[in-house]
């Protein structure tokens, strides 16, 4: 077969179609890579060279002044990672079990409330009550401002996702939690001791979602921590660095560089690079996990 | 957020109709005894749900007032949809209506037809490692905040030092003021959306085409078939449901803006371009935090679930006669 295969893909039409592939697939996949090494080159070029020739791929002048009053001042950005970090882990932690915990009784066939509950979180999706009202229950009600957990809590769940574990517990045949009750085991132990250890893949994927979605917070962190805040969540410390120029003269401030001379430009790029470039080179061992996400409960054809 | 079909039903679809087949009290009871572990399982997420979705819908009532600071919430005087006439008139719900659809259609259209493209282009890739890298490298722009996307979009287009009027300059021709001119930014946007998108999108569709079952490509590779018609004849009506499935759950969520894209590329004042970049979400939230007129950002924001709310049930009566398994209820 596949020595018939190999001669009938050899045809003209098929021969050019697959060149045409390689071609747009590569130059596609390059479009998304260069735009990277655009930050990084301009976070390396020295700041006159900037002012004179603007943004490259390659620094004319090379410099890594940029860097060194980043870590110059190491407080904000190490404060902003922690925040990150900290947010990350524990939002995971709690949201994962949350949603495993939600999706699974609610994919139970023999749980009455099961449909009642769904729509309940469904409809979420459906209405909203809008920005204004929700975030004046945040501060004024359920005073938020300034508190870390503004950003910690909404971030937990979503519909999509319990619909997403739910998917997956579907694949799971429901006469394992069957014959574990008729061992006497009870809904919660059956979830923890057999659900979850069956349902890993799933809860990487899930708990990915999870992580890159606070990692990547901005929303909520620009909604709900002003200013006041030192430390601030990565994204909110790269959105300052990047719209206040006035921002980056504080915490240069107290750097002995005068401050005409300051790289703003560069300054911006290089926190950018601070702030991202570990994440990136995480996330090719992650990919297989978003895949099999996507592919779950997407519609077969 | 990626359009996720499921095939099961989440509206109740069984209540007993006759009131004597319904349990009585004491048995009502004891079913919710027989079954307080599952449900103090979901008790986390039902009170999550109540508070940051239900408890705020209440406060849709500031569409109908004026409200002040002084006055709150309860004293503030009601103005019935004085609001509304407000945003009518100086044309503002309009030139929201408008944009929001607009760049969603746009985004839509153009990103199920290029990540449909792009999956049927990596299928005919036969290289292992250069199928592997690309679609790492498509990736890439998924993984990343808005605020980077933003600042990406500085470095290219920014007036002074952006790569696009470095290139434009070396061929020695004007440059040009992007963050000025309000009618290239529906390309800039859509662009950025396609560039961001694309790879992770392309995924679904590139699951599909896994699941054909290749007995029949190869029977049409022996009968002579060429890639262009395997692809016209094989590939694309297999993948047509999945295409119009995800087009009309997409549909569903025409009038709700992607407020953190935008946002991040137009910047926060830039009043220049609100023309053409103003969306729901990105009036509403100015209203919030720059205008401090939340009752005008409430009518915006009751007029979005309501009119969304209708899109959404003619987007799944639409799914229902198509594909009753894929209905969301």
């Amino acid at each position: 077969m596949d020595a018939a295969r190999a001669r009938i893909r050899t045809d003209a039409t098929s021969i050019a179609v697959r060149s045409f592939g390689y071609l747009f697939i590569g130059l596609f996949a390059l479009c998304c890579l260069l735009p990277f090494l655009l930050v990084i080159g301009t976070s390396f070029t020295a700041e006159s060279s900037i002012a004179k020739h603007g943004f490259n791929f390659w620094p004319r002048i090379w410099s890594t002044f940029a860097y060194k009053i980043v870590f110059e001042n190491p407080d904000l950005i190490v404060g902003a990672y922690v925040v990150t970090i900290l947010l990350t882990i524990v939002g995971t932690a709690l949201g994962l079990l949350l949603v495993a915990m939600t999706g699974y009784a609610l994919q139970r066939p023999d749980f009455p409330y099961r449909n009642r509950i769904s729509f309940f979180i469904y409809f979420t999706t459906l209405f909203t009550g809008g920005l204004v009202p929700f975030y004046l229950l945040m501060t004024q009600y359920l005073s938020l401002k300034d508190n870390y957990l503004a950003v910690l809590l909404p971030g937990l769940m979503s519909p999509f996702l319990i619909i997403m574990m739910k998917s997956f517990v579907r694949s799971i045949p429901h006469a394992i939690t069957e014959s574990a009750k008729i061992d006497g085991a009870g809904d919660f132990t059956i979830f923890v001791r057999l659900i979850l250890p069956m349902t890993t893949p799933a809860l990487a994927t899930i708990g990915l979602f999870i992580a890159i979605g606070y990692w990547n917070e901005w929303y909520h962190s620009f909604l709900f921590l002003s200013p006041n805040m030192q430390y601030r969540p990565l994204q909110l410390f790269l959105y300052t660095v990047i719209t206040s120029a006035d921002y980056i003269r504080n915490s240069a401030a107290a750097s002995n560089v005068e401050l005409r001379d300051l790289p703003l430009e560069s300054m911006k790029m290089a926190t950018a690079v601070v702030a991202t470039g570990p994440v990136i080179l995480f996330y090719p061992f992650v990919q297989r996990y978003f895949i099999k996400g996507i592919t779950v409960g997407a519609v077969k054809g | 957020m990626p359009t996720l079909a499921q095939s099961d039903h989440m509206l109740p679809t069984s209540t007993p109709a006759d009131p004597a087949l319904r349990p009585p009290a004491r048995s009502r009871l004891r079913r919710l005894r027989a079954n307080r572990t599952l449900l103090l399982m979901c008790l986390p997420a039902i009170a999550f749900f109540l508070v940051f979705a239900y408890l705020p819908m209440p406060g849709l009532y500031l569409a109908f007032i004026k409200y002040n600071y002084t006055d709150g919430i309860f004293r503030s005087p009601f103005v019935h949809w004085d609001n509304f006439r407000f945003l009518v008139i100086t044309g503002d719900l309009w030139r929201l209506t408008a944009n929001t659809i607009l760049y969603n259609l746009a985004f839509i259209l153009l990103g199920n037809v290029l990540q449909i493209f792009v999956a049927i282009l990596l299928n005919e890739i036969r290289k292992k490692w250069f199928k592997k890298l690309t679609q790492t490298l498509m990736f890439l722009p998924y993984f990343i905040s808005f605020v980077l996307i933003g600042l990406i979009a500085y470095n290219i287009l920014s007036y002074d030092y952006g790569l696009l009027n470095v290139v434009l300059k070396a061929f020695g021709a004007d440059p040009v003021k992007t963050y000025s001119n309000p009618h290239i930014w529906p390309f800039i946007i859509v662009l950025t959306y396609l560039w961001q998108s694309t790879g992770y999108g392309s995924i679904v569709y590139f699951a599909a085409i896994m699941g054909l079952d290749s007995e029949i490509v190869e029977a049409a590779e022996i009968d002579g078939a060429n890639a262009l018609q395997r692809i016209r004849y094989i590939v694309l009506p297999w993948l047509k449901p999945t295409f119009i499935i995800l087009l009309l759950f997409s549909l569903g969520g025409v009038l709700r803006g992607n407020f953190g894209l935008i946002y991040n590329l137009v910047g926060a004042n830039n009043t220049a371009l609100y023309a053409t970049t103003d969306i729901i979400e990105t009036y509403v939230f100015r209203s919030l935090m720059n205008n401090f007129n939340f009752s005008l950002g409430s009518a915006v924001s009751l007029y979005q679930s309501v009119f969304g709310f209708l899109v959404v049930i003619t987007a799944n009566w639409l799914v229902k006669k198509l594909s009753p398994d894929n209905s969301l209820f």
